[in-house]
């Protein structure tokens, strides 16, 4: 597999799909995509860097084991849940900040960062599946 | 992530519940909230083994803690709901909690609890490597989710939770034994969890709700409620939640799966996994379905006959402690299955009592052959011997364990026992006293022999009448961490046992609430307030 072109092409394959599963993830609220296909197109991203570079250069590139990144999404989906507390409002209502940033309407909201922890959760889950049978093939 | 959506001019109130919720209500989710993020946090630090420990147990006493708090607050204001979200039920997912759940919660996180105390000695590093305390909370948020789920769809997504993280710890130490019984186990529950899912698919399909109050009163509301839809959803039903209980005919995977992982996650598994398929019978057949249960009561009674004599038969026959004791939890379902088939007020106390001693009871026993096999090296009857000697008190614990499993006064396993049967009778359902009884006397024998092999004789197999023989003292003194969790648990089968009248209280509670399904519904519609 490790030919030289697909050498040569795929970390900028891994950038063009890691960027596009950003947009996917962050276009999910309204429109088709959202953190799970958002994270599904990451963890490819990474497994197809994995095919060509290795396994280790995709564990040094991703600094933090994917099973600790699974983790943090967890945690984090867990967490954006929590502010309505504080409203007094049920578990997982939802809870919006709008404002003007250079002209454009920005809305951060809990379920984004709920998306954003399954994305993680995803990402973390398959790329460690993917890059464990990577390694033992390369064995 | 289109913009203006929060500040269009929408009218909230037709859609969303903006009654403002107390701090208090929260804990109706606290108690999945906290096993859910102690598990994550547990997870990121898997690497950190000398951590996992102390995280795990601190997010497990969280945990002891909220549950308790949500069980008071149910005896403070009955039935309570939380819909996520703030949607309107049924549209919403509703965790709704009845004494029944928030019991059976509590029960649960403090087994979860003696188990992460007692897997601090027995789990070493790898295991903890590989994610011990992150399973084991992962476990608990799909425990008590399903036990506090008011949603027969997000019931499913709790089993799927639990059952996930059981495959984790069952394969936690990736021997050969332990990916055998992980295939077995994992085959039977993928059957049980799609006959399940396509139960539940048909239920949407007949009555367009998921949330199980509004089931309820649409079932009760129907002109036959014995029709042919509605009977096979009710067999499907039976069948999934049987599987998941290890009743009979479907009882196999059972002892060919509980004795090959980490002794600790056995006792967790025997503990909590069945008594969750019992629970989901008892929710499903007395307050969702009750006109079905009726219908099938003389099917659940010869499935409760079969499951408590095969069980006390299969413990009688085995030479190893672990199976003995697998078996020893399908009696155990037999018993609860009996209450399901009677079904009267009485029957269903006995059988939440049950639930609460079995769930007690059989983590006690697993950890206690724990312990045995740190003292004696093996799980072999024929190779046991001698522990008398080596300490007579915990010799005494594992009598009263014995005593308790098997029904015998002055233990937990007593009471339910004697609500059952009086149940039955009043029923004129006598054989099915009779196989209580009965169950209850093979189950003594199995236990007794148990204990005479491994402690009162003085030695393995072979040993001279008289002789005793001293065990290696590299093997003592077991460390504190497994034997106060067992200490605890029989401490509360001894109070249960003294005391029953708060248990019984509890269950009689749960078991009323699920026979009569208004408060239940009251508090998911509103007509309470």
């Amino acid at each position: 597999m490790r030919t030289v072109i697909f050498r040569t092409v795929a970390p900028y394959l891994t950038a063009l799909m890691v960027l596009f599963s950003i947009f996917v993830l962050l276009r999910g609220h309204n429109e088709p995509g959202g953190g799970f296909i958002g994270g599904l197109i990451a963890a490819s991203a990474l497994a197809i860097f994995g095919i060509a570079c290795g396994v280790a250069s995709v564990r040094r590139a991703i600094v933090f084991h994917p099973m600790s990144i699974a983790g943090f999404g967890l945690l984090l989906g867990a967490v954006s849940a929590l502010p309505s507390l504080f409203k007094k409002q049920p578990f997982m209502t939802s809870q919006w900040l709008e404002f003007k940033f250079f002209d454009v309407n920005v809305a951060l909201s809990t379920p984004l960062f709920f998306d954003i922890g399954v994305y993680l959760v995803v990402v973390g889950a398959i790329s460690s599946i993917a890059l464990a049978l990577e390694e033992r093939e390369s064995d | 992530m289109a913009g203006s959506y929060p500040s269009v001019d929408v009218d909230f109130s037709q859609a969303w519940n903006l009654t403002p919720v107390s701090a208090a209500d929260w804990l109706i989710v606290a108690p999945v909230v906290i096993s859910m993020i102690g598990g994550a946090v547990c997870l990121m630090a898997r690497k950190n083994t000398d951590a996992q420990p102390k995280l795990g147990l601190i997010f497990l006493v969280l945990l002891v803690l909220a549950s308790g708090g949500l069980l008071l607050r149910v005896l403070d204001k009955g039935v309570i709901t939380m819909v996520m979200g703030s949607w309107l039920p049924p549209f919403g997912i509703a965790f709704t909690v009845d004494a029944l759940g928030a019991t059976l919660c509590l029960i649960a996180s403090v087994v979860a609890l003696c188990a992460g105390i007692h897997g601090a000695a027995t789990v070493d590093n790898t295991g903890r490597r590989y994610g011990f305390y992150p399973f084991l909370l992962l476990l608990m948020t799909g425990v008590c989710g399903a036990f506090l789920t008011g949603d027969i769809f997000n019931l499913y997504v709790w089993f799927e939770v639990l059952l996930i993280s059981s495959y984790g710890l069952l394969v936690l130490g990736n021997e050969r034994p332990q990916l055998d019984g992980a295939v077995k186990y994992g085959i039977l529950n993928l059957i049980g969890t799609n006959l399940f899912l396509i139960g539940t698919g048909l239920i949407y399909g007949v009555f367009g709700t998921l949330n199980m109050a509004d089931i309820a009163i649409k079932i009760s509301e129907m002109d036959a409620p014995a029709s042919g839809t509605l009977a096979t959803i009710a067999a499907l039903y039976l069948l999934a939640f049987a599987m998941k209980a290890a009743a009979f005919p479907v009882n196999f995977w059972l002892p060919a799966s509980y004795h090959t992982p980490n002794i600790v996650i056995s006792a967790v598994f025997a503990g909590l996994l069945t008594k969750v398929g019992v629970y989901a019978l008892l929710r499903i057949f007395v307050l969702i379905m009750p006109a079905s249960r009726e219908y099938m009561a003389d099917l659940i009674s010869v499935v409760a006959i079969g499951t408590m004599i095969v069980g006390a038969l299969g413990a009688l026959a085995q030479s190893e402690v672990r199976r003995l004791l697998g078996y020893l939890v399908i009696c155990g379902i037999g018993s609860m299955l009996a209450g399901l088939a009677i079904g009267s007020t009485v029957a269903i106390s006995g059988a939440i009592f049950y639930a609460v001693h079995s769930i007690i009871v059989m983590t006690a026993l697993y950890m206690a052959a724990g312990v045995i096999y740190q003292m004696a090296g093996s799980y072999d009857l024929r190779k046991l011997g001698g522990l008398y000697g080596a300490s007579p008190a915990f010799a005494a614990i594992f009598l009263i364990l014995a005593f308790a499993v098997s029904g015998l006064p002055p233990f937990s396993g007593f009471w339910p026992k004697v609500m059952l049967v009086e149940a039955a009778i009043n029923d004129s359902r006598v054989w099915l006293a009779v196989a209580i009884l009965l169950s209850g006397f093979l189950t003594t024998i199995a236990m007794g022999r148990t204990w005479i092999y491994a402690f009162w004789r003085g030695g393995p197999e072979g040993t001279e009448d008289g002789k005793s023989v001293a065990l290696s003292p590299k093997t003592l003194p077991i460390p504190a961490a497994s034997w106060v969790p067992v200490c605890m648990l029989t401490a509360l089968v001894i109070y249960f046992g003294l005391q029953p009248e708060g248990i019984m209280h509890l269950s009689a509670y749960g078991s009323i609430g699920l026979i009569d399904p208004q408060g239940y519904v009251n508090s998911v519609f509103g007509g309470a307030q």
